[in-house]
């Protein structure tokens, strides 16, 4: 097989061993080994069914792998991981099929990532002020802090993609898998999420970004995947893989 | 005036257990059938209590509430297994459970025979006595329990606590994405809500002075669910007048004039009617926050 496979000595944040995950039968990761590399914003890409999205479910707990482990972000070697334990590991994510809190204000939306996760505490929650304070500075970097007081489900799609990423920035992690971010937005949001992105890059956090757009992943990528059928069929940079041959038949379909 | 009163103490009973199930129900989304039994619960542990031992009304109040919750932690844990309908199914069976053991734990509970005779609670403050005897007094006494329950209710579903079980409502596995165990959460307010329930069964207990298993059959957990649907879900004042209208509709119905022979079917069939037609042109309920 014509691949690409880099050996360039990289600090990780994420190191993906021998995975592997069956969906009755079918193989969506195989063997699949991986290392993300800290700071950087990586992309993934690979035609539908690829298994892009099952790579990161897997890498933040929602559904579990059969075999092989994972470090992520100095954890010790995992074997298999709690959804309720990436955010210990300073990871986040979104939905491809954006996932909200639909029968909740676009306020509570946001205050309910910044609260105290312990039952007691949230019971009891001492910082009402601060966390008030985090998800205004948030929601109005999105433009939707006039809409505070609407529930979730009301909100217009490209809305709703960026309640999600605005969600996302008030965790504070250090890892943010971005699934799809820009899919059926119009550009004005685009460049937007493109900029917040790039934001995140300058203040040290790890980006990891499936896109089919490959003008985006172009201009925002310093390192990129390409999956095919549960397996790596190159990486590399950007305008290396992306003028790669075997990445254009398999991806491109050209 | 007697008879207003009597339904002022059902009404507040019935309210406690309204307000309790919609913290499960309507914040968090777990679509518990099995109130009943904690509410049966409560009344039996009062009831056996009071007549078999010394201690009083309030201290076998405590008592009950700490063996629903007890029991009721239990069972949390098994449901947590279970998701949606299936969760509806397996609470449905608890109470069924439940039911058995108050019908055919005869040594304790005289299993269809009921207990009578079960007293109405004193309070001693220092040389004062006073006893809640008179219903009207017992009206108070229940009104200041639905109070208390309502304001806990109204503080846990403000903090960010009742923030996090609408989240588990609305998506749990995205909500865990974020660092809750939800599990927690979930065993956390079916535990408070059945101390609450079983907080009704005492004063339910003490009030009618009887108590035997009929009154907590499956049929009573699916009063108390319609109670909340009909009022509204995720909204307490909701559950109150939910509770107020179930209570009040067989008493106005008992003014339509149906014929004698009729009279107690013709009304189940109302009742039957209105449900299905809130159901169909107002499924949030009255006040309803969410839908199911």
């Amino acid at each position: 097989m014509n691949t690409i496979l880099k050996t360039k000595k990289i600090t990780p944040i994420i190191s993906v061993r021998r995975v592997t995950k069956n969906f009755d039968g079918v193989r969506a990761v195989d063997d699949l080994s991986i290392e993300i590399e800290k700071g950087k914003i990586t992309g993934i890409i690979g035609p539908n069914g690829s298994g892009k999205t099952t790579l990161i479910n897997l890498l933040t707990g929602m559904i579990p792998f059969d075999t092989g482990s994972v470090f992520v972000n100095g954890s010790k070697e995992l074997f298999k991981i709690k959804a309720y334990d990436i955010s210990v590991f300073g990871s986040t994510r979104t939905f491809q099929d954006v996932r909200l809190f639909e029968q909740m204000t676009v306020l509570d939306n946001i205050l309910v990532v910044l609260t105290e996760r312990n039952v007691a505490s949230a019971l009891f929650e001492k910082h009402k002020k601060f966390h008030n304070q985090k998800a205004k500075e948030v929601l109005e970097k999105m433009g939707l802090w006039g809409k505070k007081n609407e529930l979730a489900v009301n909100l217009s799609y490209g809305q709703r993609k960026l309640l999600e990423i605005a969600r996302v920035l008030a965790t504070k992690s250090d890892v943010y898998f971005l699934d799809e971010p820009f899919a059926g937005l119009f550009p004005e949001m685009v460049k937007l999420i493109s900029e917040i992105i790039k934001e995140l890059k300058q203040q040290g956090k790890t980006v990891i970004l499936i896109e089919h757009d490959m003008s985006l992943i172009r201009e925002l990528c310093d390192y990129v995947f390409v999956m095919e059928s549960g397996n790596l069929l190159a990486e590399g940079e950007p305008k290396e893989v992306l003028g790669d041959k075997k990445v254009i038949e398999a991806y491109l379909g050209e | 005036m007697e008879y207003l009163i009597h339904l002022g103490i059902l009404f507040a009973i019935y309210t406690i257990l309204g307000v309790s199930l919609n913290l499960v129900v309507g914040y968090t989304g777990l679509l518990s059938v099995t109130q009943a039994a904690f509410y049966g619960i409560g009344a039996y542990a009062t009831a056996i209590l009071l007549t078999q031992t010394g201690i009083g009304f309030f201290t076998s109040m405590i008592l009950g509430v700490i063996l629903a919750m007890s029991i009721s932690f239990l069972i949390g844990l098994v449901l947590s297994r279970f998701r949606d309908d299936y969760y509806a199914l397996a609470s449905l069976g608890f109470n069924v459970i439940v039911f058995s053991i108050f019908l055919n734990w005869q040594d304790l509970t005289r299993g269809p025979l009921g207990i009578p005779g079960i007293s109405k609670p004193d309070l001693r403050f220092f040389n004062y006595d006073f006893s809640f005897s008179s219903n009207f007094s017992y009206l108070i006494l229940t009104i200041i329990f639905a109070v208390l329950i309502y304001l806990v209710s109204k503080f846990i579903v403000n903090s960010s606590f009742g923030r996090v079980l609408k989240a588990i409502r609305e998506d749990e596995k995205a909500i865990q994405v974020f660092g809750y165990n939800t599990l927690y959460y979930k065993l956390a307010i079916f535990v408070i809500s059945a101390g609450m329930a079983s907080v009704a069964g005492s004063l339910f207990a003490s009030y009618i002075t009887f108590v035997d298993p009929s009154s907590f059959y499956l049929m009573e957990s699916v009063f108390i669910l319609t109670i909340i649907i009909l009022g509204g879900l995720a909204n307490l004042r909701g559950a109150v007048l939910g509770a107020l209208i179930m209570i009040l509709l067989p008493e106005i119905l008992r003014f339509v004039g149906f014929p004698s022979d009729i009279a107690a079917q013709m009304r189940q069939v109302v009742y039957g009617l209105i449900l299905i037609l809130l159901m169909l042109y107002r499924p949030k309920g009255f006040l309803g926050e969410y839908e199911i």
